[in-house]
């Protein structure tokens, strides 16, 4: 990156660290970080869109959406979150071939399984294997972004599910009084009122999520953990320019300093969201909040 | 030469536009890149080592298109059996359990010998030991009477030893070399060398015979003409053992 950089043995002290610091290597480690923070956007509106379908199916009338929707929360908040990320990673995958497999190819004659080896027609690959390098990329991304959206959509299900039935009976009997129709009720009233409930559990799961994104590492996503331990592992002089002990541990400690960041900037917006939905509300902050301005 | 770029998604969008998909079908390599002077990650934060050079010249003379691929040791069987992609080449040595799994071109590294490797000549081999998961070295350890501690990386299992945690390391030689090398004296070799498996042979999906046959004539030929053995110098030392 630098001119200085062409020699950096015969370099020492900060110069041969900031020539360390923007090898392409680094800069890899660097966009990494945009891979966990693109998960995160795209992981948690999509969560709340699950965890939402999911509380609404749960309180549903009609029987069989209501058991869809508990089943639903109940199953995959049992089971644990590697597991589950393990296995349903491999199922998906090989699920959405054998579906193009059935589609596509109808005259191949060949068992699908042979021994240990998965072998669904060539066109029927997902994605094909002529694509480049970068679409099996994305295709894994989306991958995980689906299966953390559907863990998490079941956690956001259940606190919803939670709020909704905190919302006083009152209210809703009130709109029922003034001849809404239970679509009207639920979007006008239930909706806009259950969120303060809803918050300090939603707050609490984006908290876990942010957590939970080094498990991309397990899904084979090469993110922050991966490029840590890839870095601060030692090098020898024979395979690097910027050869070093082990320091792991300094590069693992920058993901903690990042990740503690990353949660105290999120708890100060969330608290900003949590007072302006406490506005108006007939809970003990909406109130405290009237009094104060009173 | 299309530049291989792994890194995230966003990245590789933009890098990856210019590959055009005119050929017909590319074969994807997997391989580890923790293991030097096999396969590594380079500064410039691509693969590099002997299996990246091996792997690219196998293709020219294949003529395949080939594009590399990383993946986890422990994952690395599995995965090229749900077809994630189509070869290992991540050193890994031909062995009776895993041809029952996956099949293997010939060998293209000759059989070698593991070293312990501790921080005096004298270390006890009978104690902690420390290997990677699920490799020949992890093994024999377990069948020699140790006790034996396995890690993911094989970065960790020398770790382990500078650490005081496992009174050696049981690894490839080649692998421990450069590490001892540049160690100034705090590792040693302690023990005599041991030698283990069938040598380092590509693994192939069993039901992928084709492809088995076109990369095992690419490795005849390169023993041929003696351009393996000029590999191998190249990454392991006038030294070697070579063909």
């Amino acid at each position: 990156m630098f001119q200085y950089c062409a020699d950096p043995s015969s370099l020492d002290g900060l110069t041969w660290l900031s020539c360390y610091l923007t090898t392409a290597k680094h800069t890899a480690f660097y966009v990494s970080f945009g891979t966990v923070l693109l998960l995160l956007a795209v992981t948690a509106p999509a969560a709340l869109a699950m965890g939402f379908l999911g509380a609404s199916a749960a309180r549903s009338r009609l029987l069989p959406l209501s058991v869809l929707g508990k089943g639903y929360i109940a199953i995959v908040r049992g089971v644990p979150d590697i597991a589950f990320f393990l296995f349903f990673v491999i199922a998906l995958d090989q699920g959405i071939e054998y579906l193009r497999h059935i589609a596509l190819c109808p005259d191949w004659d060949q068992p699908i399984r042979q021994g240990n080896d998965f072998l669904v027609c060539p066109a029927a690959k997902a994605p094909l294997g002529t694509s480049p390098q970068w679409v099996h990329e994305v295709y894994g991304f989306g991958l995980a972004v689906f299966t953390f959206a559907l863990v998490f959509g079941a956690f956001a299900a259940n606190v919803l599910f939670g709020a909704m039935r905190a919302v006083p009976r009152a209210q809703l009997e009130t709109a029922e009084a003034y001849g809404m129709n239970t679509r009207q009720i639920f979007w006008r009233i239930l909706v806009p009122q259950m969120w303060v409930y809803a918050l300090p559990g939603l707050s609490n799961l984006w908290m876990v999520l942010i957590k939970a994104t080094p498990l991309l590492f397990l899904l084979g996503v090469e993110d922050i953990v991966y490029w840590a331990r890839e870095l601060g592992g030692t090098k020898t002089p024979q395979f690097t320019d910027y050869p070093h002990g082990d320091w792991r541990m300094w590069y693992f400690l920058f993901l903690l300093v990042f990740y503690l960041a990353f949660t105290r900037a999120s708890e100060i917006v969330l608290d900003r969201v949590m007072r302006r939905l406490t506005r108006g509300q007939a809970t003990m902050g909406g109130e405290a909040q009237r009094k104060a301005a009173a | 030469m299309k530049k291989l770029i792994l890194t995230a998604a966003v990245l590789a969008l933009s890098a990856g536009m210019g590959m055009a998909a005119s050929h017909g079908k590319t074969i994807r390599l997997g391989t580890e890149g923790a293991y030097p002077p096999y396969n590594f990650i380079n500064d410039k934060g691509e693969i590099d080592g002997f299996e990246r050079e091996l792997g690219d010249e196998l293709c020219k003379r294949a003529e395949l298109t080939c594009e590399w691929v990383k993946n986890d040791w422990d994952s690395i069987i599995p995965n090229l059996v749900s077809g994630n992609y189509d070869v290992i080449i991540a050193g890994m040595s031909i062995t009776a359990e895993r041809d029952q799994i996956i099949d293997f071109s010939q060998d293209y590294y000759p059989p070698t010998a593991s070293t312990f490797v501790a921080k005096s000549a004298d270390a006890d081999l009978k104690g902690v030991i420390s290997a990677q998961t699920s490799t020949i070295q992890a093994g024999y350890v377990a069948e020699s009477g140790a006790t034996l501690l396995e890690f993911a990386t094989p970065e960790e299992t020398v770790a382990a030893v500078r650490s005081g945690e496992a009174d050696a390391v049981f690894a490839d030689w080649d692998y421990l070399k450069p590490i001892v090398e540049a160690s100034g004296g705090e590792l040693v070799v302690a023990g005599d060398p041991v030698p283990l498996g069938g040598g380092v042979g590509l693994g192939i999906r069993e039901s992928d015979k084709e492809l088995r046959d076109k990369l095992d004539g690419a490795i005849t030929a390169m023993k041929a003409d003696g351009s393996l053995n000029t590999l191998l110098k190249k990454w392991f030392g006038e030294e070697t053992v070579t063909y």
